[in-house]
Parts: structure tokens; sequence; C-alpha cells
């Protein structure tokens, strides 16, 4: 009894359209909030935040769940889960991405010079920065032909990247965040369980095997 | 160019011409109205409480009412709005301690009787770089001071909001130490500036606002400006303040707003006004330089952020 690939295939237009949906609802959102304001104002009064926060969380959180697809899909029964990591891997990057673009677009305004200050003389920034550069490689390199061209080995290295983003970004939420700290730890935890688990899967595979 | 706020509008008159602008598509020409002075102030003669920048504009009623930092209903910002409906801002009083001639419980009742409520409308600029202009309702908290009669040694004001976790979810949880407490220098506690409010837009205070008292000092960053005060102590020495024993490399005693001193982790250089798309750039004691810097001319506001 395992999951079938099968299935796996067909689910993915649905999951892609979970994945999108959030984006394009936030983004009628904010457009509606400066226009006419027939929606109401489902992102406050404080909108650029809003949004800001809205898309930083749900990159971390779809870097999680690549993580943990890729942990379940070690495991025989998920091992047809591998088909949609790509698809929520990449759909972190794009959440990154308009995190990123509302950051100097919407909250600063192109003001390179404010922005560049910012990135270097404030450590919570220069880490979201950092594995916002990190993700690049890895979204890059998820196109069939370069996987092949590097040849797996390599491929697998660099996307082992995944964990220092996933931990540098844990961390950016951390240190933006200014008294209730729950909720970057649980963050934290997961992922530093999910490396765990991968660092040792093999080893405890090898152990039940062997023993 | 700085004008009085009562030469701008009432918040009267502002429902209206808000109204106006929503039932109106022709919001552009609304707002090259120019706006005209009503007779509502009770007070005219504190000028230097009611100057406001000529691009300062209210914000709505709603803003002012749904996004606030209010901990002990919960730290997102629609917490305070949707969590705060058990709380109970009456009956209220107010325990005056410490070193002074008349302490003892004093009826919100009493004081609201005692003191004509003036209307004062106050850019509020949140440590976080946000900001709103807000028309609060309330009395300079001088008075208060004046009437209780505080000791020669009294050198600062300690202010505590209520504790009680049945009606704040927020403080269910140690998210702060509780309760929450703030302070003043005597000199900044009694600067005509300084208010404690009772209402807002000629509402009384909502429970996100700070019902039924709060203090509003608008020189210094919002969380100063602490909310439903239950005591007031005259104490001899710098009083323990939340922020500040919370976070000591980040928070201080003073707080005051200045664009050159950053926090830790943020720049303090420039603010988003609620409704505005482009940042402002913050002003040098959120804009009452003129009124209040007297008091911290030797001082090293670098070293006493």
């Amino acid at each position: 009894m395992r999951l079938s690939s099968k299935v796996v295939n067909q689910l993915k237009p649905i999951i892609f359209l979970l994945l999108i949906l959030p984006s394009i609802y936030w983004g009628i959102n904010f457009i509606d909030y400066w226009g006419i304001n027939f929606i109401g104002q489902n992102l406050g009064a404080n909108p650029i935040d809003r949004l800001m926060d809205e898309f930083g969380q749900m990159s971390l959180r779809l870097i999680i769940l690549t993580l943990l697809v890729s942990s379940l899909s070690e495991i025989n029964f998920f091992r047809a889960l591998s088909n949609i990591r790509r698809m929520i891997g990449l759909f972190a990057f794009y959440y990154v991405c308009l995190h990123f673009l509302t950051y100097i677009v919407l909250d600063h305004f192109f003001n390179w010079q404010f922005i560049l200050k910012d990135v270097i003389k404030r450590p919570f920034i220069t880490f979201g920065f950092i594995s916002f550069v990190l993700l690049i490689p890895l979204a890059v390199t998820s196109i069939n032909v370069l996987v092949k061209k590097l040849g797996f080995k390599i491929w697998k290295r660099i996307h082992m990247l995944i964990y220092i983003v996933a931990l540098l970004a844990s961390l950016h939420y951390f240190l933006l965040t200014k008294a209730d700290k729950t909720e970057p730890l649980i963050y934290l935890f997961i992922i530093l369980l999910l490396l765990f688990w991968r660092l040792y899967s093999r080893r405890l595979k090898f152990f039940f095997n062997h023993h | 160019m700085k004008i009085l706020s009562s030469e701008i509008t009432s918040y009267k008159f502002y429902i209206n011409r808000r109204n106006f602008i929503k039932s109106s598509t022709a919001s552009m020409v609304a707002s090259l109205i120019p706006l005209n002075s009503h007779a509502f102030h009770k007070d005219t003669n504190i000028n230097i409480s009611n100057q406001l920048d000529k691009n300062d504009k209210l914000n709505t009623y709603e803003e002012i009412t749904t996004y606030n930092n209010f901990y002990e209903f919960g730290t997102a910002k629609s917490d305070p709005s949707n969590y705060s409906k058990q709380f109970k801002p009456r009956p209220w009083s107010i325990s005056i301690e410490g070193l002074v001639e008349k302490p003892g419980l004093i009826d919100l009742e009493d004081l609201i009787k005692e003191f004509t409520v003036e209307d004062r409308i106050y850019r509020l600029r949140c440590v976080e770089a946000w900001s709103m202009v807000i028309p609060w309702q309330g009395f300079s908290l001088n008075r208060l001071i004046k009437k209780v009669e505080p000791k020669s040694d009294a050198r600062y004001i300690q202010f505590v909001t209520v504790f009680r976790p049945d009606e704040m979810p927020g403080q269910k949880r140690r998210i702060l130490p509780w309760p929450y407490v703030e302070g003043l220098r005597m000199d900044e506690a009694m600067h005509p500036l300084t208010i404690l409010s009772t209402g807002m837009y000629g509402h009384e205070l909502l429970n996100q606002n700070g019902a039924p008292l709060r203090l509003v000092v608008p020189w210094k960053y919002g969380f100063k400006s602490i909310k439903s005060i239950v005591a007031i102590r005259f104490v001899k020495d710098q009083p323990t303040t939340t922020w500040p024993v919370t976070n000591p490399s980040e928070y201080a005693f003073y707080s005051n707003v200045n664009p050159e001193v950053d926090h830790r982790r943020w720049s303090q250089a420039s603010e988003r006004r609620i409704g505005e798309f482009k940042r402002r750039s913050t002003l040098m004691f959120n804009g009452y330089e003129e009124e209040v810097s007297y008091m911290y001319k030797n001082m090293d506001l670098k070293k006493f952020f």
C-alpha cells in the first residue's frame, strides 16, 4: 500500500490553485484599499505592513512544507510526494519574491540608499536578505535540464541549502518579533526537528536494517 | 507653517466631511474645500496644545479603533478591537498613591465632572514607525496633579494599567510582565500637552483605545501613553516602566520621538502615516520640539533615549 504517483499528479492543479490563491486574495485586497473599497478593509489600516507580513509568513510556511515533504517522501508510503516538492519550493520562492518586492517597492519605494543601509545594519533584515539570495540558486536549478546537467549529486548538495535558508528565515522572523516570540519559536522548532530527521534518517534506516 | 487645529476643523465638521467624501465620488474635489473653523473647542487658551501641521489629516475613526497595540488584549493589531468586548470600563476609580497630600481613590465620574473635557488633536507616533492623527478629548494631567497636591520630593509619576485577566485575554499569558506600568518625570507630567484622555472623536474611549482613562503624551512613542489607568503613584526616583524592563537594550525611560536615534532593530528616521502610501520623515519630538525641547536641554538624547 502506498500513495500512488497518479493520485499525486492529479492533485497537482488543485495544490497549485491552493498555493496561488492567497497571493491573489491579498493582491486584490491591497488594490481595493487604495481604490474603491468594495471588499472592505481586510488588510486592516496598515495594508503595506500586513501584506509584507502575510507574504513573509506564507514563504516561511512553504519552506517548512518542502522540508516536510522531502522527509516524508523518504518513507515508502509517501514516496510519490516528491512529485510536488518542486512546485511547493517554487511557490516558496514566489512568496519570498513578493515579500521582498513589498519591502522594496511599497514600504520604501526604491529608496535604495535607505534599503542598502537597512540590509547591512539591521541583523534581522540581513538574515532575511541572505535567505532570499540563497533561494535564488535553488529556484534556478529546479529546471529539469539543469538538474541533468549538474548531475543529481551536485544538485542535491545545492538543495541542502534549503535548511540554511529555513534557519535564517525563521531567525529573521524571531528577531523582528517584538514581544510574543511563540510563533517564530514554533517554526524554529519544527525546522530543527526536520533537520534532525534528515540528518539521522539514513543512520536510523541503517540501524533498523542491520540490527 | 503651523496653525491651530481649531482653525483646521472640529471633529463634528470632520465627520460630516468624511461622510461627504464617502457619499461622493468627487473626493478629489472635496479635499480642496477649505476647512473652516468651528466654534467647538471649549478651551482656547492652550495654544501650544492644539498645534497641528497643515498637511496632517485626521485618521478615520475606523483606523484609530481597529489598528491598535494593546497587548492586554493580544499582540496582533486587530486583537484589541476583536477581543476587548468583555472588558468593563465602568464603574472606574483611580488610586492616587505615594508622595501626595491627598492620596486615595478618585471616582472617574467625579473627575470628569470637575475638569472640563477639551479637544486635543495630536499626532501619535508608534515606536514601530507608523503614525496617526487623533482627535482626543481629555484634560491636562497637571490639573489632576495640582488637585492631589504632590509633596516637594515627588519627582516622578508612575502609572499602572488595570490587571483583569478574565476580561483581558492577553494578560492570561505573560507576554509582558503585568500589570503594564509607565512613568513620566514631574515636569513632563505637568506639561500642558500631556493629557488624560476620556474620549476620541467625540465618543467615549472604546476599550481597544484604553477606556475609560488613558494618558496621551504626544512627543513620546505611543507605548508611553499608558491605557486603562487604575493607579497614579507619586515617587521620588525614576520608576519602573514595562518596556525598558522587558528589553533594556531597545527601550529606555524617556522614549522621546527622535528621528536621529534609531531603534536597535529599525530606523526611526521615517514613518508611515496610516492611510498614506509613501513614508514621511519623522519629526523631532514628533513635531512638538518648540513646546517640549526645553525640558531636555542639558541631556544627551542618544544616552537618554
